[in-house]
């Protein structure tokens, strides 16, 4: 395997006589994270005179797992740093350094609490957080103004917003045109969703942090009805099968009112052939109606860990360091817009500069709700497999949202095997 | 054969058993390396709380993981799941390779030709005429959903694949489209074997084609139908790249196999990974029990009334 690896990474020169140890870094596999993350660790070697090998790991993020998995099982040291996702601590903690001592409390307090939560397991820092993401609500700005209504705020009003604009639209001959898409194919991206939903309704994040299952509540029921509401009325059927890139197709080619995805699709449909540039606007996700209602938005994003059987642990927490810091997630943020997890870059003029967005994304970063990855650790998968499954259930119309719940909640004990997770 | 007991057989008898055991040392041990070894190996799993994101050895947990299973729904809709299939599949593809092979039989020009063409579905590699499928049933772009719309049979285009209550049956009628040539062909085999003289006889005697057919045609390639629908059946049991190809991990077309599957590899869970493919192993050894034991009654009772 080591060969393989070996083969398939490019070794990083760095000048010879000085080099100290060698180490392996798997991070983006393609496009521009690639190239970022490959000048970001290029620096870093010629700065301590060490050397630094790629690793190019699978871009799909289960076969990505799946290689991580299988490595450090074995517990290879083939690769002393690797990125990883959102929803990994929980599952990969058993194989990660506590990268604690590198993150001082000044730096602490710099970063979201919602990631520094999330990788925290059993008072661990397994991960350093390194960029983030955050669901948000795109929005057809022109047609808002055309028609004399405000950016919703609560969910209801997204669903009247966009009922009204689509009657409308399409008696005056537009005969595409949908309200509301997201993603409602059964992944992971409904479990975001659907997290989004019930969470702005004061409806818990399925299992709560002290393990308990808390899925199979009324408020939760009362979202997941609401979003049945949408298929078929204000979002195509066809959204039962859509995942981030299928919504966006809908709505970049100006057939929607809203859309729910992650901020990477804003470069995208401000891009010269966008035909909706310069007409979309990025708000918050509507909170829930009643009381405890509040704004919710999914956290994603990847962090960089450090592996245990790494043969040169402290020069892999430097890497990890170099990479995270404040100059490095700058500097990304205004290449690529890849969002910084240190909160004031998001008041940085240069980085706003490049990104006039990023304002509003901060407050989304700040409300940020995490799947309950790092609670449900090695069961995570089928947690949230069971949840996108029940969530689809009640989306295509095979049952009703508290019925379903109530069975969801039976499964997940059945997962958890009535022990601790 | 060798007599059941060994006294009275003669030394060169008892030579012979000696020499035969021996030539089959090689190919029992072989078995037992590359069928009955891993075969163990899976059942012990089953038996212990071994997972893949562990690194403590795993523990002895009897049959927990069983009564797990037994109370996992999602399991028992798998095992609904691939029986339906298998039966609607198998018993497709038997009637249409019955009624292609009996047209193949008729001597007509370029039935060579046919015959080659026939095996194409079959040839093609299960994943690539899966993923061809695939695009063809695909709801915006595919080719199914554009031709019915243009003959006016939908008002509006069906998620063949991702639909709960079509998914299923997009997979079956795509595994009968690829499985059929397989029985056509096997069928086909057995109808050229048949004798001409009796069916010359039956004529004189007044029977018509159909009588013909269900009276002659029927019993005497029974055996060879019977050894295709044993060997389709089994295959059908254990389906896993159709479904996981065309669907994915969905609930509404999951086998047996996408459930074992799923657990060992996405949930890292090898311990219940390895109960699911044991029973999965169990349902399909029962049902080779039972279609042979069926078989050969048939069978025997057809020769017994002729």
């Amino acid at each position: 395997m080591r060969a393989i690896l070996l083969l398939i990474g490019a070794t990083l020169l760095a000048p010879p006589a000085r080099a100290e140890v060698t180490l392996a870094l798997s991070c983006g596999s393609v496009g521009i994270e690639a190239r970022l993350c490959r000048e970001g660790a290029e620096a870093w070697a010629r700065d301590t005179g060490n050397h630094v090998t790629m690793i190019s790991t699978p871009a799909g993020s289960s076969e990505r797992l799946a290689l991580y998995q299988q490595l450090l099982a074995a517990r290879s040291g083939d690769i002393d740093v690797l990125q990883i996702d959102v929803v990994w601590p929980g599952i990969l903690a058993a194989h990660l350094l506590d990268l604690s001592g590198a993150l001082d409390a000044v730096a602490r307090a710099e970063q979201f609490p919602a990631i520094l939560a999330n990788n925290t397991v059993a008072g661990r820092l397994v991960a350093m957080p390194w960029f983030t993401n955050a669901g948000v609500l795109y929005v057809r700005r022109d047609l808002l103004d055309q028609y004399h209504l405000p950016v919703p705020e609560t969910w209801r009003q997204l669903t009247d917003t966009a009922r009204r604009i689509q009657e409308a639209e399409r008696a005056a001959g537009h005969a595409r045109m949908w309200g509301f898409v997201f993603q409602g194919r059964a992944y992971e991206g409904l479990t975001v969703n659907a997290l989004e939903w019930v969470n702005s309704h004061d409806g818990g994040t399925i299992v709560a942090p002290d393990g308990a299952i808390t899925i199979d509540n009324p408020r939760a029921a009362t979202a997941l009805a609401q979003a049945a509401g949408w298929v078929g009325t204000i979002a195509p059927e066809g959204v039962l099968n859509y995942g981030e890139e299928e919504a966006r197709g809908v709505f970049q080619s100006g057939n929607a009112v809203f859309m729910r995805n992650w901020p990477y699709a804003w470069p995208l449909v401000n891009a010269e052939d966008s035909p909706v540039r310069g007409r979309v606007a990025v708000a918050l996700l509507p909170r829930g109606a009643g009381e405890g209602g509040r704004h919710s938005a999914t956290l994603g994003g990847e962090q960089l860990a450090v592996s245990r059987y790494s043969r040169h642990p402290d020069e892999a927490v430097a890497l990890v360091t170099y990479l995270t810091s404040r100059a490095e997630q700058k500097r990304r943020a205004i290449t690529a817009a890849l969002n910084p997890t240190i909160r004031d870059l998001y008041e940085d003029p240069e980085v706003l500069a490049a990104n006039p967005f990023f304002g509003t994304l901060r407050g989304a970063f700040e409300n940020a709700v995490a799947r309950p990855s790092s609670v449900t650790a090695g069961r995570y998968n089928q947690v949230s497999a069971q949840f996108w499954n029940a969530v689809h259930t009640v989306l295509s119309d095979h049952g009703e949202a508290p019925a379903v719940l109530q069975r969801l909640a039976r499964s997940l004990e059945r997962v958890r095997r009535h022990g601790p997770w | 054969m060798v007599a059941p007991a060994a006294r009275g057989l003669s030394a060169l008898a008892l030579e012979r058993r000696r020499a035969a055991w021996l030539f089959l040392v090689p190919m029992v041990v072989t078995v037992l390396l590359v069928a009955g070894w891993p075969l163990a190996r899976t059942i012990w799993f089953s038996l212990t709380d071994a997972r893949l994101d562990d690194t403590a050895a795993p523990a002895f947990i009897g049959l927990e993981n069983y009564a797990w299973l037994i109370q996992d729904p999602d399991w028992w809709n798998a095992v609904r799941n691939t029986v339906s299939f298998a039966i609607v599949s198998v018993s497709l593809e038997t009637l249409l390779g019955l009624v292609i092979a009996l047209a193949l039989n008729e001597r007509m020009r370029g039935r060579g030709l046919l015959r080659a063409a026939m095996l194409i579905p079959w040839a093609i590699p299960t994943v690539v005429s899966a993923q061809m499928w695939g695009w063809m049933l695909h709801d915006q772009v595919g080719v199914v959903n554009e031709a019915l719309l243009a003959l006016g049979v939908i008002a509006r285009p069906l998620a063949f694949t991702a639909d709960p209550d079509l998914a299923l049956w997009a997979v079956v009628a795509v595994d009968v489209w690829k499985t059929t040539p397989f029985m056509a062909l096997l069928i086909l085999a057995a109808l050229q074997l048949l004798p001409g003289e009796i069916y010359e006889a039956a004529e004189i005697d007044g029977l018509g084609p159909v009588g013909r057919f269900f009276r002659l045609t029927l019993p005497l390639i029974r055996p060879a139908l019977m050894v295709a629908v044993i060997f389709r059946a089994l295959d059908a049991l254990r389906v896993f790249d159709l479904m996981y190809v065309l669907t994915g991990n969905s609930a509404a077309t999951a086998s047996m196999s996408v459930y074992a599957r799923q657990h060992l590899v996405d949930f890292q869970d090898v311990g219940f990974g390895s109960a699911a493919a044991t029973g999965l192993f169990l349902v399909i050894a029962a049902a080779t029990v039972l279609l042979v034991t069926l078989g050969r009654v048939r069978l025997g009772a057809a020769e017994d009334g002729r």
